[in-house]
């Protein structure tokens, strides 16, 4: 090279100005332009289906949000008990005391409405027994002023976000055109009221004929506790293994065999997981069908292979010279691992870890498998160990299960669901971005 | 100066500190030593030059058997340190390590602070029953590195911080808390001005009145300086080892007398 700049000093070379670019440059800078173009048209084709799916699940999954209250101020007098506790039909005695009070709100806001205790019945069940249920089991509340706030079903629920109209209403034992007038009539006294849907987020799943009552709450424990045994036991078990093949493992056919199968293990289909967690989790080891715990455990074996991955690919990226740095001045193997390497390697396998743990945390299919269906969530766990193995459901089983039933309230439940979903991974996120600032080094 | 030392170099007969006889290092099929005989004696700054490529790191590293580390690197032969070989399986490399330091030839500090740097070593040796003592060492040992005047008032700061030459400076330092009795050194002064370098070859020379060096370094001058014996590594053989200035005045091979004249390289 030397010698050939040495032949013909020069050659090639023509005054040009600096300013004025020549063919070759203008070329490389359109090529720029162009990528930079292609790069910005993805990003924003990327904004624009975020935006739309974002858009779409608000708008279905506000409403769930809200609900339908009837809402009274009811006083109870002893006398008035006594005497309905004395009558045959105990229950039907309170709905009619309610029945008058409803008459008395409605008289007071001059609206005249006509209705029977059928009419009552459909807007918001069986009342009677709601009543009496509070009293006999709060007595002290007998001759205090208490506000009902009573659920109405869920075609007047409907009916005020629009599933249900008077065009297309079909009189039934559910509701009937009539029931309308008096929901209207309720409306206008003030006595029918949208209020913040608490019981979604705080309640259980509830029959498949009662979309009202059904709230996401239990199984949100459900995905929690699930969540906590896939942390807990593929985080120290992931960052163990990759730890021990990265940094200690000799090279040889078995690592890189055990390498390959790791790879591999990633991309088995996670309902392929489910099944194996049916067979060897409850049927052969017997543990407790539908349990946060055996779903953990199921997930656990899916998201190891992300960790391990993510971690050995951070462990990767640690520079060697740190590890001589520690080995030179006589750290140990393992003092240079844990003193310097895992510090530096640690934003990277919080990254992996978050990734696998939102894998899990939307994962469906095999926990289908092993029983964690929506409709299990019926209550919360009696407390923190039972919240591992007393039957439960997790958030996407629970919204899967809400999205395949017949009543059309259940629609919105679904998608509300999936906004608590996404809350929850957004919590888990936050804690993750946090922790990760903590670890995060430059060398 | 050179003469003057060149006849107390003579006079000093020092004990052999680390002995190695027909050494190999194989990286893979890459035969990268080749039958190296070197005697290194205590007290004594032993240089290592020869040409890029020629194989110094590499045998610098097989005394203190950093070369355990990789995987395709096959060290063969014999080391001795004090009489025992370094190599037998019963030696622990990490109590090897504490006695033979090492600079390595790029700066490489720990992510942390520069105090944290230096007192790494110490700490996981207990070399500090407390404090004061921990303090100590690290004012010690950075003054020792020539930078305690440019850090002392950041010690908090981190180690990485740092301009190139004073991060090798640094490296220095954490390498002499740890009071080891061989120090080797991969080419120290490579990043450093010459002020710094200046200061590191005192350090040399303060460390050789109780410790060996060796150090490997691609400058003539500084193994001149500093050292009292040389040995000139040719593609992975020992060309030529004896006294410094018998080897830069006098060389036998010539080999030797074409690299020092700057002929090959
Ligand atoms: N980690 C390694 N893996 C494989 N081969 C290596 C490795 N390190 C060094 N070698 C080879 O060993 C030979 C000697 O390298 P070495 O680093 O010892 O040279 P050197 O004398 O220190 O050179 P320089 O003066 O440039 O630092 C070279 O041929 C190099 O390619
Ligand atoms: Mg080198």
């Amino acid at each position: 090279m030397t010698d050939a700049s040495m032949e013909n000093p020069g050659t090639g070379r023509r005054a040009t100005s600096l300013t004025a670019s020549d063919e070759r440059t203008l070329k490389r800078a359109k090529a720029e332009k162009r990528f930079r173009l292609y790069g910005i048209i993805a990003i924003a084709t990327g904004l624009f289906f975020l935006v739309v799916l974002f858009a779409s699940i608000l708008k279905e999954g506000i409403p769930a949000f809200t609900r339908t209250v009837v809402s009274v101020e009811f006083t109870l007098t002893e006398p008035q008990r006594a005497e309905a506790e004395s009558t045959l039909f105990k229950t039907k005695a309170y709905s009619d005391l309610f029945i008058t009070e409803l008459n008395g709100k409605l008289a007071e806001s001059g609206i005249s409405v006509d209705f029977d205790e059928a009419a009552i019945e459909r807007l918001l069940g069986k009342v009677g027994g709601t009543i009496r249920t509070f009293y006999s089991e709060n007595p002290d509340q007998v001759g205090e002023p208490i506000n009902f706030e009573l659920a109405a079903s869920s075609r007047v629920d409907g009916y005020f976000k629009g599933r249900v109209s008077r065009d297309t209403l079909q009189d039934s034992r559910f509701l009937q055109l009539s029931d309308l007038d008096l929901v209207d009539a309720l409306t206008e006294a003030g006595v029918i009221k949208q209020v913040f849907n608490w019981p979604f987020i705080t309640g259980a799943d509830s029959g498949v004929d009662n979309p009202g009552g059904a709230g996401i709450g239990a199984s949100v424990v459900g995905s929690f506790f699930m969540m906590l045994v896939v942390l807990a036991l593929s985080l120290p078990i992931g960052v163990a293994a990759s730890i021990y093949l990265e940094e200690f493992a000799p090279q040889n056919k078995f690592t890189d065999l055990i390498e390959v199968n790791i790879s591999n293990l990633a991309a088995v289909p996670s309902i392929v997981f489910g099944i194996l967690g049916l067979a060897v989790f409850i049927q052969f080891m017997h543990l407790p069908q539908s349990a946060p715990l055996v779903g953990g455990l199921v997930l656990t074996l899916m998201t190891l292979p992300t960790i391990i991955i993510s971690t050995r690919a951070s462990l990767k990226a640690v520079p060697p010279s740190i590890r001589d740095a520690a080995l030179g001045v006589g750290a140990s193997k393992m003092q240079a691992v844990f003193h310097h390497v895992l510090p530096l390697a640690a934003p990277g396998i919080l990254t992996g870890t978050i990734i696998g743990l939102a894998q899990a945390l939307g994962e469906t299919a095999p926990l289908l498998l092993i029983g964690m269906v929506g409709f299990v969530a019926r209550g919360y766990p009696d407390g923190f160990l039972a919240g591992f193995t007393e039957p439960n459901s997790v958030m996407p089983a629970q919204i899967y299960t809400w999205a395949a039933r017949a009543d059309v309230g259940f629609y919105e439940k679904a998608w509300g669901g999936i906004i608590i979903l996404l809350m929850f991974l957004l919590t888990m996120n936050i804690i993750a971005i946090i922790l990760r600032r903590r670890f995060e080094r430059r060398w | 100066m050179n003469d003057m030392s060149r006849v107390e170099r003579q006079v000093d007969a020092n004990e052999i500190k680390l002995e190695c006889r027909d050494c190999q290092v194989y990286y893979g099929d890459n035969h990268a030593i080749k039958d190296v005989n070197v005697d290194i004696e205590d007290k004594t700054v032993t240089a290592f030059i020869g040409p890029s490529g020629c194989g110094k790191s590499t045998f610098l590293r097989c005394l203190n058997r950093m070369n355990d580390t990789i995987d395709v690197a096959r060290v063969e032969g014999s080391f001795k340190l004090d009489g025992e070989d370094i190599y037998d399986k019963r030696v622990d490399p990490v109590q090897l390590r504490a006695k033979v330091g090492m600079v390595f030839q790029k700066p490489n500090p720990f992510p942390k602070s520069i105090y944290d740097n230096v007192a790494y070593g110490p700490r996981i040796h207990g070399l500090a029953r407390n404090k004061a003592e921990l303090d100590e060492i690290v004012e010690k040992s950075l003054r020792r590195g020539a930078i305690w005047d440019e850090v002392k008032d950041r010690l908090d700061a981190p180690g990485t911080g740092l301009s190139g030459g004073q991060q090798q400076r640094l490296c220095i330092a954490r390498a002499v808390a740890t009071e080891p009795e061989v120090l080797l050194m991969d080419e120290p002064c490579s990043a450093l001005d010459p002020i710094a370098t200046a200061q590191v070859e005192e350090l040399i020379d303060e460390l050789r009145s109780r410790y060996s060096v060796v150090i490997v370094t691609h400058s003539m001058q500084q193994a001149a300086r500093v050292s009292q014996k040389t040995a000139f590594f040719h593609l992975g053989n020992l060309v030529e080892f004896g006294e410094t200035g018998q080897i830069f005045t006098n060389p036998e091979d010539p080999r030797t007398e074409s690299y020092i004249t700057g002929r090959i390289g």
